[in-house]
């Protein structure tokens, strides 16, 4: 698994013994037939199905709110894209909620990948009494949807005069089921037990054993499920669409929210800018380090 | 259970990390005194002190209000203000409550909608992705694209995409001579509309997933199966499907949970009358009709009902999910 999540193999499937020469007579042909040009037409089609509502996010935002409500639509790009991003920028306040969300994206990211990667390595090298009953509790978890929790979760935050802190859409999110688990197989595959005991022998104490043994050999994972943790609390809708509002001090969605109830009364063309603002710091990422993306989706959800 | 097939597949050794400071021999525990104490605790009590912070996190914000969504239930509680108690009255009003059968019945059936098709795509899609292939990068990110898209941005494209006086479906639609449907009013419509959304986002994803899976299948068993004459097909249905079913069933689970929780679509997708799940309530889920009745009517104990049928819900159909997937076991006498 750490090759993958890492190198993203070109030949997931390659045999450890020498291959035989590529050809139309290899024996093992299950799985490694060409693609004929009807697959290649129908994951065309399924790439275009996937990239055109962005694509059209794009030209949505570049045209007048007029006329993005008139038919037919707009195929092509016009020209008031930086005119709306400017727009939904100081009127919106779009510029405020980017912040927020890399703020709290970011601080969730970050601490999961610590608290995951240490509950990990513990469910994964340490031997403790009740282990494998936590662990099936930690999965357990992962089932209970947050609808759940968020009533008295805004009450609490209500007392506390929380509402529209920031803190209130972090706090509940510091680590999460998912990372326990994710780094868990991860570690139990990566990490030699030797090389912990071996450390242990020379007198190195826990903190120790994760600065220099656990850290140096989870790196990978932990990158992938910092990334896909960001990803997650960028998108994250439901609780802080409670905890916080539009007006206040609003992720990108929940100002995108606002905006898509009509809040602010602006047109289509800005409310799509929005949506724009809030997808593009994510694609970027994704065009950037989507190969490391789809290989921590793979290694992870592959589990139970 | 298939991470330790792909890491033993790749088949290099595990990553051997130098220990950058393996300390001096002297730093060795001296047998006896405080050190070895302290030694014997931190074996003790470490493996406790790593997994504390998950525990703490969902004892405080998740097994706490979950139990107290359970009080709440039973009782009378305004936004704001005291509980009162009120027994099972919460459930039973649920239960005769035509607004509540109404938005089960929508979760169920936009449930089915996104999920049945979504899942059977992404199997179709894994399949062909696991075809030898010229930019297998690009077609692999290009489908996990609209899963790097939030629920808002995307809902709110679709919504434009899906309008019935000037979408550009509709237009399609008319180019083939179709009439115009009405994706927002109508109820099927709507739902499929919300439908398309959640499948839109998800199908990508899943197809990562199942690819995963059918790539850890060995190759023997395609020898095999294609040494006693099965077609590609045949393979794909007795070979490639019976060896990825837990995970097959793992994505079933995961779907069935967040189409039971499905609330941003809906409600973003209805504007300002989403809420309610469009104007005759005609999509409006279990988690608005909770949002509705907790901060729009300021029924908190109701509110909290209904976030526990939705729990139970989620036992019920786990536990039947249980259930088959023992069937299927046995049935395959392993």
């Amino acid at each position: 698994m750490a090759r993958t999540l890492d190198t993203t193999p070109a030949e997931p499937t390659a045999p450890a013994v020498p291959a035989p020469p590529r050809g139309r007579f290899r024996p093992s042909a299950g799985r490694q037939h060409h693609a004929g040009p009807l697959t290649y037409v129908l994951l065309a089609a399924a790439a275009f199905v996937s990239l055109f509502p962005l694509y059209w996010n794009v030209v949505a935002a570049s045209h007048t709110g007029e006329r993005v409500v008139e038919a037919p639509a707009p195929l092509l790009p016009g020209p008031r894209l930086l005119d709306n991003l400017a727009f939904a920028w100081d009127q919106v306040d779009m510029g405020e909620a980017l912040i927020n969300t890399t703020i709290v994206a970011s601080l969730v990211a970050l601490s999961t990948v610590l608290f995951s990667t240490l509950a990990g390595f513990a469910f994964a090298k340490l031997p403790f009494r009740g282990r494998t009953m936590l662990l099936s509790l930690v999965v357990a978890t992962m089932t209970i949807p947050p609808q759940l929790s968020v009533i008295p979760l805004y009450r609490i935050i209500t007392d506390l005069g929380w509402v529209d802190q920031l803190q209130s859409v972090v706090l509940p999110s510091l680590v999460a089921a998912f990372g326990v688990f994710f780094m868990r197989q991860f570690l139990v595959e990566a990490l030699p037990v030797e090389l912990v005991e071996a450390a242990r022998m020379d007198g190195a104490h826990s903190l120790r054993i994760i600065w220099h043994v656990v850290f140096p050999v989870a790196r990978p994972a932990m990158a992938v499920l910092g990334m896909l943790v960001f990803v997650q609390s960028w998108n994250d809708f439901f609780w802080p669409f409670i905890a916080l509002t539009p007006d206040g001090s609003p992720t990108l969605q929940v100002a995108l929210a606002g905006l898509g109830a009509g809040n602010h009364s602006v047109d289509h063309a800005i409310v799509l800018t929005g949506a724009l603002i809030s997808t593009v710091p994510l694609l970027l990422v994704f065009a950037f380090l989507g190969k490391h993306i789809v290989g921590g989706i793979t290694a992870g959800a592959v589990k139970s | 259970m298939a991470t330790s097939v792909r890491a033993g597949r790749d088949g290099s050794p595990p990553p051997a990390a130098p220990l950058s400071s393996p300390g001096p021999r002297g730093r060795r525990a001296a047998p006896g005194g405080r050190r070895s104490t302290l030694y014997r605790w931190d074996l003790k009590a470490t493996p406790y002190v790593f997994v504390a912070p998950f525990f703490l996190t969902f004892a405080a914000f998740g097994l706490f209000p979950l139990i107290y969504t359970g009080w709440l239930s039973l009782h009378r509680v305004e936004l704001g203000g005291d509980a009162s108690w009120k027994g099972l009255e919460n459930y039973s009003d649920l239960a005769t409550s035509e607004f509540f059968w109404n938005a089960l019945l929508n979760t169920f059936t936009i449930g089915v909608i996104s999920t049945v098709p979504q899942l059977l795509m992404a199997l179709g899609l894994a399949h062909l992705l696991n075809y030898k292939l010229r930019a297998r990068g690009f077609f692999r990110v290009a489908i996990l694209a609209p899963y790097a898209t939030s629920i808002a941005a995307a809902t709110l494209v679709f919504a434009q995409l899906f309008n019935t006086d000037y979408g550009m479906i509709n237009g399609l639609l008319g180019w083939f001579g179709f009439d115009p449907v009405n994706w927002e009013s109508s109820k099927w419509p709507a739902q499929i509309a919300i439908s398309v959304i959640v499948t839109w986002r998800w199908t990508g994803y899943n197809a990562l997933i199942y690819l995963a899976a059918m790539q850890a299948v060995p190759q023997d068993l395609y020898e095999a199966a294609s040494l006693d004459g099965a077609s590609r097909w045949r393979q794909f249905l007795s070979v490639t499907i019976p060896s990825i079913r837990p995970t097959i069933l793992f994505t079933i689970i995961v779907s069935t949970i967040g189409a039971t929780q499905l609330f941003g679509e809906p409600m973003l997708y209805g504007g300002s009358v989403g809420i309610s799940g469009g104007s005759g309530n005609q999509f409006q889920t279990l988690s608005l009709l909770m949002y509705e009745k907790g901060w729009v009517t300021g029924a908190l104990g109701q509110a909290s009902a209904i976030a526990w049928v939705m729990l139970l819900l989620l036992l019920l159909i786990g536990g039947v999910q249980a259930l088959v997937s023992r069937h299927h076991r046995k049935k395959l006498g392993s």
